[in-house]
């Protein structure tokens, strides 16, 4: 699925490169936890998380992460925009809980890892 | 090739930007995607467990054709039981680094799970050394 079509599902709002919209991803990983985000293997992940900060970030770059939805209307700050278009990142932003954005990319066909 | 980093301690906002820096170079260097995730894995671990845990440390990076060896140095209370410490489940950590995503005590098994050898030498009031190797080829 396109990330273009995950932004239209999730009514999320994006920052970054427009082209990026047309990303391709097939799994997807919800947590909180960066320190699980870490054990994840599995490449082309799109992350959803409600741990609006740095870290998160830093935790997709070193995990290859290359699209991030922050849940629960999670603000993404300045600070957070410029580290994600240094390394490519995509970021959205979407009102709907951690469950009700999991079940809704689910039921579209977006798989999950484990 | 040899780096070295500075890392402070309590410094949440530039943890892991000493690992940045090793991606960048290991792309550079054209080290296969899957081999540039396990050390930079590893390495944001150790060097989030050196902001969170120590007083300050450095990080020692040596890059050759075959492998690639990380010693993060610290100085810091030193971890009482490194057996314990390895379990997955076990932490210290402080509620403000539970607020950064971490803290779960999942960063050494995940370092020893990323690595090909992890050595961990603590000496608890003086500090704690954590070599990494990885191979390259």
């Amino acid at each position: 699925m396109k990330i273009r079509e995950v932004v239209a599902l999730l009514d999320a709002k994006v920052f970054g490169d427009e082209q990026m919209l047309e990303n391709e991803v097939e799994f997807a990983f919800s947590s909180d936890l960066m320190s699980d985000v870490l054990t994840v293997k599995t490449q082309n992940v799109l992350l959803l998380t409600g741990l609006a900060n740095i870290q998160s970030l830093r935790t997709a770059e070193m995990s290859d992460v290359v699209n991030i939805i922050y849940v629960r209307g999670k603000k993404i700050t300045d600070d957070m925009k410029e580290l994600a278009e240094e390394n490519d990142i995509l970021l959205m932003e979407c009102n709907y809980s951690m469950f009700k954005a999991s079940g809704i990319l689910y039921k579209a066909g977006i798989k999950p890892i484990y | 090739m040899h780096f070295e980093y500075n890392i402070i301690s309590g410094d949440f906002s530039n943890a892991g930007s000493a690992s940045s820096q090793i991606k960048k170079v290991l792309k550079q260097l054209n080290v296969d995607s899957v081999t540039i995730k396990r050390i930079v894995v590893a390495l944001y671990e150790a060097e989030v467990n050196v902001v969170a845990h120590s007083f300050g440390g450095t990080i020692f990076a040596e890059i050759t054709e075959e492998e690639i060896i990380l010693i993060l140095k610290d100085t810091g209370p030193g971890i009482p039981d490194i057996s314990r410490a390895m379990q997955e489940g076990y932490s210290t950590a402080s509620p403000q680094v539970r607020e950064m995503g971490f803290g779960a005590g999942m960063g050494l098994p995940n370092i020893k799970k990323n690595a090909d050898k992890l050595e961990i030498k603590s000496e608890v009031g003086v500090g704690t050394e954590v070599k990494i190797m990885v191979k390259l080829s």
